[in-house]
């Protein structure tokens, strides 16, 4: 199966939309990512996999530079989006983070109606002339997140009040709201069950036909389920990077071999 | 005997007993520690509070027991003719109290021997003269009924004294026996001493309400003894206060509603200043401020918190008064002459609200630092500023909690005297404009019971009315904060 995801792969990406190179990051003194080099591809869905603690989610943050908001975290070497510097003085993050959306670990709605969760980010931006455009990206963006069926008839009820896969596809239609052309998900199925999570799941590979996913998990069986390219990180440094259905049957690195194994993690 | 030397005695029953009983613990396991149900400490300590705890709770109730008896024997003894006479029955009390205290002076100093202070046929007026030159504070006629009922009350108060000391070191003594005889290796020490620590702090839950409870009642007893004094109605709808001291209970006006009105229109204005500013330093500190410069501002603005009212009340006196004057007041900068003179509402309002700005915002502060990073992250992670997020998300979050902040900080300001009488003056009007000089219920609650004040009278007792008032309406206020804050922690728990 994954030999299969692997040639369709080939099929529809080509080029990179992320380009990281020699990347370190440190938390005061310590070196939490070191040397990481990678290019990540467009319309692909990208898994970073990796012990608890080896940089995973901090090289995740990098991408949209919400590092920024911790004052002890400094990057540096160079990293691309479409070619241009996003650390360069001239860009600025919260245009960046319109473009690079982010699912987090936990769900979490604001403390709004579902319509005004998913009208956040449109309303920010200024996507919406009328409210009948506003209405419009509401529901394709709930519907892209597979929520509308269960959200339609309950607009102005509060976020908060959605069960855990409910709140987790409302942050991803919130995401997918501001037409990012990037999504990063940082372990977006750690806090739910197994149907919510395989719903999640679906959505991913449909949201791939649009943009690029770059998705943190710590779950070896969902990376392979849900991705083309995988990349295996191990106390800070990136051990190994390449396409899925290779990292998982054929792995180059040892320690690579050992994680997916079950021997270190 | 002296009531701190029982004490000491009781402490020195308990830590005798404490030490055998410790001691015995040990010996019923052969010094082996393991072996005992508990620590050799808690067998000591059971046999401690045994003895400890009885003994003082006879004492506290003995304390408040003998008094009311004694008087009650006493006030048997006057005869009604006395009091009759316009005498209420407590002065005629304290009078006996005072003789007998002089009697007891005497006795000391060696003006009387104890035969002779217990004398019940010495001459009055002799008596008299020697307890004025003893040095005590008597009448210049002792009647016979008033010595025989002062005769009493010591015989009874130096009876009383020594049966509680003898009953208390009995029950302590007997406590700390039973105690030690328990003490065995299977006893259940621990527990013991669980119930009493458990007991202990139910207590003094239980004083802290009982005084509330207390203090209520002594504010609604009063409260209805003026209304029975004064029309409840004039005093709710009366738009006039003009108490009179001259008349005695003549022709005084006591309307409540200038008072309110000067009250909500002070603090009103103290808000309009603290919040704002309390709130935006709150979201200053919490959301843009360095660690370095928050560990720097947050406690330079708690300062302000420790400042005495008195001081602020000085502030307002002696600086924002005059300047409010030299800006709105004749020949001032606006040339409007809308202020007469520096005491006004807008200067206690001012002064008030910039001593609620760290109330303010160090309730906001730690609420708005209570809204959870993921709603921040959430919102950065699409693209807003950190403007955008406070103000669409955090705010929001937030908001049930600042609203209980405020409300808080509004009770405070209905509380709040010092600042009224220096900064705002004492004339109670009702005006709408924030230049001339008002007052509020705190204050005038001060100025009714300052100076030489009979508590019979409507014009003292309206005092505990306005209290009342005032209680109603912050305890209201801290209702409604308590349930807002109450709600908004449900949401993220």
């Amino acid at each position: 199966m994954n030999d299969m995801r692997f040639v369709e792969t080939r099929v529809t990406t080509n080029e990179a939309k992320f380009t990281a190179k020699d990347v370190q990051v440190y938390y005061g003194d310590n070196h939490a990512i070191k040397d990481v080099s990678i290019d990540i591809e467009d319309k692909t869905v990208t898994a970073f996999i990796g012990p608890s603690g080896c940089g995973k989610s901090t090289f995740l943050r990098c991408l949209n530079r919400m590092n920024d908001t911790i004052d002890i975290c400094r990057v540096e070497g160079d990293i691309l989006l479409d070619g241009e510097d996003i650390y360069d003085k001239k860009v600025d993050p919260v245009q960046l983070r319109a473009r690079v959306g982010m699912v987090f670990q936990k769900p979490n709605p604001f403390p709004k109606s579902i319509y005004d969760n998913v009208a956040y980010g449109p309303r920010i931006h200024g996507m919406a002339r009328t409210r009948a455009d506003l209405d419009e990206i509401v529901e394709k963006s709930l519907r892209r997140a597979a929520l509308w069926d269960e959200a339609k008839d309950r607009l102005n009820a509060p976020g908060t009040g959605l069960s855990g896969g409910q709140q987790q596809r409302l942050c991803i239609a919130r995401a997918v709201a501001t037409e990012p052309e990037v999504l990063l998900m940082d372990e977006p199925c750690s806090a739910l069950d197994p149907i919510a999570t395989s719903q999640v799941e679906e959505l991913i590979a449909d949201l791939r036909t649009r943009f690029s996913v770059v998705i943190v998990t710590h779950s070896m069986q969902q990376a392979a389920r849900v991705s083309q390219k995988t990349a295996f990180f191990h106390l800070g440094d990136l051990v190994e990077y390449g396409d899925t259905g290779h990292i998982f049957t054929n792995p180059e690195d040892p320690r690579t071999e050992s994680y997916i194994t079950g021997r270190i993690g | 005997m002296p009531f701190l030397w029982l004490v000491l005695i009781l402490l020195a029953i308990a830590a005798v007993g404490y030490a055998l009983g410790r001691a015995r613990a040990l010996a019923s396991s052969g010094g082996d520690i393991v072996q005992l149900h508990s620590l050799p400490v808690y067998y000591g300590s059971n046999a401690a509070l045994k003895s400890l705890v009885p003994a003082l709770a006879v004492l506290a109730v003995w304390l408040v027991a003998q008094p009311i008896y004694v008087t009650n024997v006493v006030s048997g003894m006057i005869p009604q003719a006395q009091i009759a006479e316009g005498v209420s029955d407590s002065l005629a009390l304290s009078e006996v109290r005072r003789i007998a205290d002089g009697l007891d002076l005497a006795v000391a100093n060696g003006a009387l021997t104890e035969g002779e202070a217990r004398d019940g046929n010495a001459d009055v007026g002799a008596l008299t003269q020697t307890l004025q030159d003893a040095g005590a504070v008597v009448t210049n006629e002792i009647t016979a009924q008033a010595l025989a009922a002062a005769q009493r009350f010591r015989a009874l108060s130096a009876g009383g004294a020594w049966a509680m000391t003898a009953v208390v070191i009995a029950i302590a003594v007997i406590g700390a026996f039973v105690g030690i005889r328990q003490t065995h290796k299977d006893f259940r020490a621990r527990n013991v001493v669980e119930q009493g620590i458990r007991a202990l702090l139910i207590a003094a839950s239980l004083i802290a309400i009982l005084t509330t409870l207390g203090i209520v009642l002594s504010l609604v007893f009063n409260t209805i003894e003026f209304f029975r004094l004064y029309p409840a109605l004039d005093f709710f709808f009366g738009t006039e206060w003009a108490p009179s001291f001259t008349g005695r209970g003549g022709a005084s006006s006591l309307g409540v509603l200038p008072l309110l009105w000067g009250t909500i229109y002070i603090s009103v204005v103290a808000l309009v200043v603290a919040v704002p500013i309390g709130l935006f330093s709150a979201i200053y500190l919490s959301e843009y401020a360095s660690p370095a410069v928050r560990s720097f501002a947050k406690p330079l603005l708690e300062v302000l918190a420790g400042i005495p009212t008195i001081v602020y009340g000085l502030f307002a006196l002696l600086t924002v008064g005059p300047l409010l004057v030299s800006v709105f007041g004749e020949g001032g900068l606006l040339g409007v002459n809308w202020q007469g003179g520096g005491r006004a509402v807008i200067t206690a309002g001012i002064v008030m609200g910039i001593m609620l700005i760290p109330f303010v915002s160090s309730l906001s502060d730690d609420i708005i630092n209570a809204v959870p990073q993921a709603l921040r992250d959430g919102s950065y992670g699409l693209g807003a500023t950190q403007s955008e997020t406070v103000k669409q998300v955090i705010l929001p979050a937030a908001l049930p909690g600042i609203v209980g902040a405020i409300l808080l900080a509004a009770s405070r300001a209905i509380g709040e005297t010092m600042i009224v009488v220096l900064g705002a003056g004492a004339a109670a009007r009702l005006s709408l404009s924030p230049f001339e000089a008002m007052t509020t219920v705190t204050a005038k609650i001060v100025s009714q019971l300052t100076g030489d004040s009979d508590f019979a009278s409507p014009e003292a007792l309206v005092a505990f009315a306005l209290g009342m008032t005032l209680f109603i309406l912050t305890l209201g206020l801290n209702i409604l904060a308590l349930h807002i804050v109450r709600k908004y922690r449900e949401q993220y728990e």
